[in-house]
C-alpha cells in the first residue's frame, strides 16, 4: 500500500537522491560519531572527552579565530556585494550581462586554482609585491600571503557570488513603483534608500550574511594555503586530529560542534526566508 | 465629522506650455498646453498610449520634459526633482511600503520633510479619519483590501497638504461598485480640501462623474478639453465623440447651412438636420459625419410615426438585434443606406415590444445632433 502510494504521489522521483544523501553523508556520519563516542566507554567518559576537547586552548582558539574570521569575511562579502548587487538589479542588457558572467564564471572554477591565483598575486615574490617595487614604493617585499588578511581576501572572492546572487535576488523583488512613489512624497534620494529600499533588502542582506558565514566557518583549503601558522581554523583542527594526530574522538567532537553552530546559524536562516516568503516579497 | 476639515491649501494654479516628450522620434507627448485652476479638478482621459501617463509623470517630475515647461504658480518646475515639486501622489497599484504600517505609511512625506513627532500624530490621525482608517493604523497593506489600500494612498498623498495632488488611473484594480464608491469618495476630498487634482484615467465614465474639466487625449495631443457634459453634448471630432460614450456617425456631405441647423445629404439621396457648431465654418459640398448619442434617439414604430410631434427628424429602418443591458435596451437599427444607427431605450415600463427584423422608425430633435468634420 504504501508504495503504491508513493508511485501515485512522485514520491520516488527523490529517491536517488534521498538514497545518496543517507548513504553517502548522513550514514557514514553517524557511523562515525557513534563508533568514535561509544569507543570512549559509559557516558562519564564521554562528558570527560567533550569537556576537555571543548576547553583545550587549541580548540577554543580555532573557534574564535574561526568566528573572527568568518565574521571579517562576512562585512567585507557585504559591503562589496551591495552596491554590486544594487547595479545589477537596476541594469538590464550587455551591462548586466557582463556583470554576471564575471560573478558567475568564477563561481565554476575549482577552489583551489582560485586559491592559488591569489598565491600568485600575493606571495613574496607575486604580482603586487614586484609591482609596487618596480614602482619605487616599496623596497623590501611586502608580507601579503600567510596573513589573516590573505585567507579573507581569498575567502571574500569565493564567497561573494553566494551574496550577490542573495542580494540581487531581494533586490529585484522590490517593486520600483514604492521608490518612485517615495520620491513622489517629498523624499529625497537618501531618505529613499534609509526608509525605503534598505529596509527592503534587509532580508537578503540577512540571508546572504547568514549563508556566507555558514560556509565560512566550514572552510578549509584557503586558510590551510593562504593563512601563517596562527590562523588555523576549526576544520583544519579536525583534519588535523584525523590525519596526523589519529585522534578520532577529539575530531568527532569538533566536527559535532561545528555542526551543531552550522546548524542553529542554519535554524536561524529558515526563519529569515521563511518570514520572507510571508511578506510575499 | 466637519472638525478634522483642513485649511484650504493655497494656490495649486498648473501651466502646461508645450510640454513634448520624445521617445525616439516619436512624440509620445505632443506640444501638449493646458491651465489648471486652483481647486480644480482636471481629467487627462484618453486610450492607452495616447499620453495621459506620461503628461502627468512630467508634470510629477519622473519623465523629463524634451521641450515646453510645466508651471506652478508662477514657477517653473520644469527641471525641479519630484521631490523638491511638492505634489500629493496616488499611483494605480497604490505602492503602499510593504514593510511600514498604515500608520507610517500616512507619516511618510511628514517624517520625510522632518515635521515635529506631535505635528505627525495629529496630521496622520487627522488624514485616516478623513478616509474613515483611524481603526487600521497598525494594520500592513497585506492585511488590507484593495479598497483600503487605496485609502491609506490617498491619505498619504494628502497629509502634507500639498496644493496639487496627481492621480494616476488610482481606481483602476478596484472592481466597478466600489470604483463609483471610490470616485464619490476622493470628489468628496478633493472638494472639502480644495486641492487641484490632476487625474489621469482611460474610463470615460469615471472622469465625466468626477472632473471640473476634462482633456481628452489621443496620440500625445489634447483633442479637446471642456466641461464633462459640454464635451459630451459637443464634440468637437469623431475620435472625441467616440470615446465620451456611445456615438452614431453617419458619413454624408454637407448640403446646405442655414444659421444654426445645416441639412447634411447621405449617400441614399436622404436630408438630415443637425446643429452646427457655431466655432467651425461649412461650406456646401464639404464631407462630415452627422453625429447623435443613442439615448437622443426614439424608436417609434412605423404606423404612429407621423403622428409624433415633439420628434422634428425621422429615418425608416430594421432593427438587427436587440440587447438587454439592464437599465436600458439597446437596439441596433440598419437606416435606408445601409448604416448601422444604435438607439438605447430606458427600461421602463409599459414600452412596446420590439424584436429584431422590426420596421421601426427612428425619431430625434434636430438640436440633438451635430455635424462633425470627417
Amino acid at each position: 500500500m504504501a508504495s503504491k502510494r508513493a508511485v501515485a504521489d512522485g514520491s520516488w522521483l527523490i529517491a536517488p537522491a534521498l538514497a545518496l544523501l543517507v548513504l553517502g553523508f548522513i550514514g557514514p556520519m553517524v557511523l562515525f560519531f557513534a563508533r568514535t563516542l561509544i569507543s570512549q566507554g559509559g557516558l562519564p567518559e564521554l562528558a570527560a572527552l567533550v569537556t576537555k576537547v571543548v576547553t583545550s586552548e587549541a580548540v577554543t582558539t580555532a573557534l574564535i579565530k574561526t568566528q573572527w574570521i568568518a565574521l571579517l569575511v562576512t562585512l567585507a562579502v557585504l559591503l562589496i556585494s551591495y552596491p554590486l548587487a544594487y547595479y545589477m538589479a537596476n541594469r538590464s542588457g550587455l551591462k548586466f550581462t557582463l556583470v554576471l558572467f564575471c560573478i558567475i564564471v568564477p563561481y565554476f572554477t575549482s577552489i583551489i586554482v582560485r586559491t592559488y591565483a591569489w598565491m600568485v598575486l600575493l606571495g613574496r615574490n607575486g604580482l603586487i609585491n614586484q609591482t609596487l617595487t618596480s614602482l619605487g614604493w616599496i623596497t623590501e617585499p611586502l608580507e601579503l600571503l600567510y596573513t589573516e588578511t590573505a585567507v579573507v581576501i581569498g575567502m571574500v572572492y569565493v564567497l561573494l557570488p553566494y551574496m550577490v546572487l542573495t542580494l540581487y535576488a531581494a533586490m529585484k523583488s522590490i517593486d520600483p513603483s514604492l521608490m518612485r512613489a517615495a520620491r513622489g512624497l517629498g523624499a529625497g534620494p537618501f531618505y529613499v534608500f534609509r526608509r525605503v529600499y534598505f529596509p527592503l533588502s534587509l532580508h537578503g542582506v540577512i540571508s546572504g550574511s547568514l549563508i556566507v558565514f555558514i560556509l565560512a566557518i566550514g572552510f578549509f583549503i584557503t586558510p590551510a594555503l593562504m593563512g601563517g601558522p596562527s590562523d588555523v581554523m576549526i576544520a583544519m583542527l579536525i583534519e588535523r586530529a584525523v590525519e596526523i594526530t589519529l585522534d578520532w574522538p577529539g575530531a568527532a567532537v569538533m566536527s559535532l560542534v561545528l555542526l551543531a553552530v552550522t546548524l542553529a546559524l542554519y535554524a536561524v536562516y529558515y526563519r529569515v526566508t521563511d518570514v520572507r516568503r510571508m511578506m510575499g516579497a | 465629522m466637519t472638525s478634522d476639515r483642513q485649511a484650504a491649501p493655497a494656490g495649486g494654479r498648473i501651466e502646461l506650455r508645450s510640454v513634448t516628450k520624445r521617445y525616439g522620434r516619436e512624440r509620445v507627448v505632443d506640444a501638449v498646453s493646458a491651465l489648471i485652476q486652483p481647486g480644480e479638478f482636471f481629467s487627462l482621459l484618453g486610450p492607452s498610449g495616447s499620453g495621459k501617463t506620461t503628461t502627468l509623470m512630467m508634470i510629477a517630475g519622473f519623465a523629463d520634459i524634451d521641450e515646453g515647461s510645466v508651471w506652478v504658480d508662477a514657477q517653473d518646475l520644469s527641471s525641479s526633482p519630484p521631490q523638491r515639486r511638492g505634489f500629493g501622489m496616488v499611483f494605480q497599484n497604490y505602492a503602499i511600503f510593504p514593510h511600514l504600517d498604515v500608520f507610517e505609511n500616512v507619516a511618510f512625506p511628514l517624517r520625510a520633510r522632518r515635521l515635529p513627532e506631535a505635528e505627525i500624530r495629529t496630521r496622520v490621525q487627522a488624514a485616516l479619519e478623513l478616509v474613515r482608517l483611524d481603526r487600521f493604523a497598525d494594520r500592513f497593506s497585506r492585511q488590507l483590501s484593495g479598497g483600503q489600500q487605496q485609502r491609506v494612498a490617498i491619505a498619504r498623498a494628502i497629509v502634507f497638504q500639498p496644493r496639487v495632488v496627481l492621480m494616476d488611473e488610482p481606481l483602476g484594480a478596484l472592481d466597478k461598485n466600489l470604483r463609483y464608491q471610490m470616485q464619490v469618495e476622493i470628489k468628496q476630498i478633493q472638494r472639502r480640501l480644495g486641492m487641484t487634482v490632476v487625474y489621469v484615467t482611460h474610463d470615460q465614465e469615471e472622469a465625466m462623474n468626477m472632473s471640473d474639466r476634462i482633456a481628452i487625449m489621443n496620440n500625445g495631443r489634447i483633442e479637446q478639453v471642456g466641461e464633462p457634459a459640454f464635451i459630451y453634448e459637443n464634440p468637437s471630432n469623431e475620435f472625441v465623440a467616440r470615446f465620451l460614450g456611445e456615438a452614431n456617425l453617419v458619413k454624408g456631405v454637407v448640403d446646405s447651412v442655414d444659421g444654426p441647423f445645416g441639412l447634411l445629404r447621405l449617400a441614399s439621396g436622404q436630408r438630415l438636420r443637425a446643429r452646427v457648431a457655431a466655432s467651425s465654418a461649412w461650406q456646401a459640398g464639404e464631407a462630415a459625419s452627422f453625429f447623435i448619442r443613442p439615448e437622443r434617439l426614439v424608436l417609434i414604430s412605423d404606423a404612429q410615426a407621423p403622428a409624433h410631434e415633439t420628434q422634428t427628424e425621422q429615418l425608416r429602418g430594421k432593427v438587427l438585434r436587440t440587447s438587454f443591458l439592464g437599465n436600458i435596451l439597446r437596439h441596433d437599427v440598419e437606416v435606408d443606406d445601409a448604416a448601422v444607427m444604435t438607439v438605447d431605450e430606458p427600461n421602463a415600463s409599459g414600452r412596446a415590444p420590439v424584436a429584431a427584423g422590426d420596421r421601426v422608425c427612428i425619431a430625434w430633435r434636430s438640436q440633438d445632433a451635430v455635424f462633425l468634420k470627417a
